[in-house]
């Protein structure tokens, strides 16, 4: 049997979702655990795996214990194939040279959509949180994988504000507002992995983490969730993916154990 | 919203266009400015942010101004607080992911105090880069459906003629005045921009007037050994400012790296005491000194080093 690890559940997210990326395809990843995810990728299965930033950068080497706190910086260039303008960067995902956005999410609903504009009524909200970014654009227009700590408040049944679509409200919404690319693809949390239902477009439990039930889950997700008949149990990161994990962020400013 | 096709061409047939010297103090550059104009302001986040121009706005007392910027970091903070703007158009308003959601962002937007109007990144570059092509609109992919969209005024959707699907029509920014910080520029101008571009280009020939603030002025015939590292040509600016370390506590790539030691102890200061705590900051280091390299004497030379060092380390100096 194999020696029991211990990890913290950011560090789980952050192991889990780096699995999801294939070798041989392009990411745009956004800054913090997304970012830190799609390094680790390029560190263990997916060597040819291409990280793209918004601040404009295509195939960058970040140095371990220098995951920038920002993708729009200098260290985010650092052994870069190529550096072009943000906006450039950004319209490589119309084209459609990106396989996937990576997106952290504070709040996402049945339906994959993600606000990180506002917690309440738009015009006068409890919180004014920093806004999109390039997420709307990655959610517009690419395949998305969110990785969250999983909350009641975080899955909730109707986002506040859409900042970054997913399939709307639902059904063929997405496609009819005129969105005919992309979607959501994957939510991982501390807890489960997510997909989406291809037709009606909500979410629906595909994955457990070991040692989390369909209950667990449940209860903490604030909408009814769709499951799927055959459940698969992910496996625990190993050894030597957390090794990787510690020496890229030895601070553990991405993967602080309170989830965030 | 979207201006008049005529009047910009104008405005740009009435500027000297020759290859004339423009190296102006901090202080003549920033008196181009006039209160209530839209300022766009270049770099991104806290990477090339001219921070040298953006000092010498606020101690000059700018009113009523509109900033537009693709992200803004803690210059927003400061610019609100000092009173030079209450509505700022932008995609992420705050100091980094790792430093949390800006306290004085929160306490001007979610009193109403100022707005904060938010575009998605690639659909603000789009303005920009519709107002430098000359034309009202960029049609695109994104932004279609979501709320963002649906809480802007100036944007429309319609069907491409082509295709007939549904596409949304980005109108053109065309800013009053672009403030811009780079590596290089000779004294009439010509722009050399080392590491991310960002929008500058874009912006740059977008506004009406330029002013530019370099790390270091060069003499014409370096540029001319490298045209192709030109992003910004000579005619669109107005004014060129020497200002090393003008980024500061901000990057120059391949020049210094952020102080991070004063990032963290401005964000500190910023998240506990607020408005106050920038107040007091402000007053430390945009009131009190007289001259920018007063300024910059606030810093610690030890943070300074190794800022720099890192930075040549990583990207060659």
């Amino acid at each position: 049997m194999a020696v029991e690890v211990s990890y913290n559940t950011a560090e789980l997210v952050c192991v889990s979702s780096a699995r999801l990326l294939e070798d041989g395809k392009v990411v745009f990843a956004g800054a913090g655990l997304p970012l830190l995810a799609a390094i680790l990728a390029q560190r263990t299965h997916a060597k040819s795996l291409t990280i793209l930033f918004e601040g404009g950068v295509i195939g960058p080497f970040v140095e371990p214990g220098k995951l920038p706190p920002s993708t729009n910086e200098q260290r985010c260039a650092a052994h870069a194939n190529m550096v072009l303008s943000t906006t450039d960067v950004l319209l490589l995902q119309q084209r459609g040279y990106v396989d996937y956005g990576f997106l952290g999410g504070a709040q996402i609903d049945r339906y994959g959509n993600i606000n990180s504009s506002f917690i309440g009524d738009w015009d006068n909200p409890k919180v004014r949180l920093p806004g999109t970014g390039g997420g709307n654009d990655i959610a517009s227009l690419v395949k998305v994988i969110v990785a969250m700590h999983h909350e009641k408040r975080r899955l909730v049944e109707k986002v506040d504000f859409v900042t970054s679509p997913g399939y709307l409200t639902g059904g063929r919404s997405r496609q009819q507002s005129g969105l005919i690319a992309g979607g959501m693809l994957k939510v991982v949390t501390h807890l489960a992995i997510l997909g989406f239902d291809e037709e009606k477009g909500v979410m629906c439990l595909e994955g457990l983490q070991r040692g989390a039930t369909v209950e667990e889950v449940r209860q903490n997700t604030g909408f009814e969730l769709l499951v799927k008949k055959e459940l698969y149990e992910a496996a625990p990161p190993t050894a030597e993916e957390l090794k990787i994990l510690h020496t890229l962020d030895p601070e553990q400013r991405y993967t602080s154990p309170k989830g965030d | 919203m979207v201006s008049s096709y005529l009047e910009l061409r104008a405005k740009i047939e009435q500027k000297d266009k020759g290859l004339k010297e423009k190296v102006k103090s901090l202080g003549e550059a920033a008196a181009l400015i006039p209160d209530n104009s839209h300022v766009a302001v270049g770099g991104c986040h806290y990477s090339r942010t001219p921070m040298a121009i953006i000092w010498e706005m606020i101690r000059q007392g700018k009113k009523g101004l509109t900033i537009s910027k693709s992200i803004t970091a803690t210059e927003g903070d400061l610019l609100l607080v000092a009173g030079a703007t209450r509505h700022i158009v932008t995609s992420w308003f705050s100091a980094g992911v790792t430093w949390g959601v800006s306290r004085i962002m929160r306490h001007y937007v979610q009193s109403g105090e100022a707005r904060y109007e938010e575009w998605s990144h690639m659909s603000l570059g789009l303005r920009y880069r519709a107002g430098a092509m000359g034309v009202p609109f960029l049609p695109s992919r994104s932004m279609l459906g979501s709320d963002v969209f649906k809480r802007l005024k100036d944007i429309k959707e319609m069907p491409c003629p082509f295709t007939g699907e549904k596409l949304a029509l980005i109108p053109a920014l065309n800013p009053d005045v672009a403030i811009i910080h780079v590596q290089k520029a000779d004294p009439y101008g010509n722009a050399q921009i080392r590491g991310l571009p960002f929008m500058d280009k874009d912006i740059a020939l977008a506004a009406d007037t330029v002013i530019l603030s370099a790390e270091q002025i060069i003499d014409n015939s370096d540029i001319r050994k490298a045209p192709d590292q030109t992003a910004i040509p000579f005619f669109c600016v107005d004014a060129v400012v020497e200002a090393p370390y003008g980024c500061l506590p901000h990057e120059c790539y391949g020049i210094y790296e952020p102080d991070f030691h004063h990032m963290d102890t401005y964000v500190k200061l910023m998240m506990e005491r607020g408005v106050d705590g920038v107040k007091e900051y402000l007053d430390r280091y945009f009131y009190g000194p007289n001259t920018f390299d007063d300024y910059l004497d606030q810093f610690s030379v030890k943070d300074i080093l190794k800022a720099t060092l890192q930075a040549k380390k990583s990207h060659g100096g």
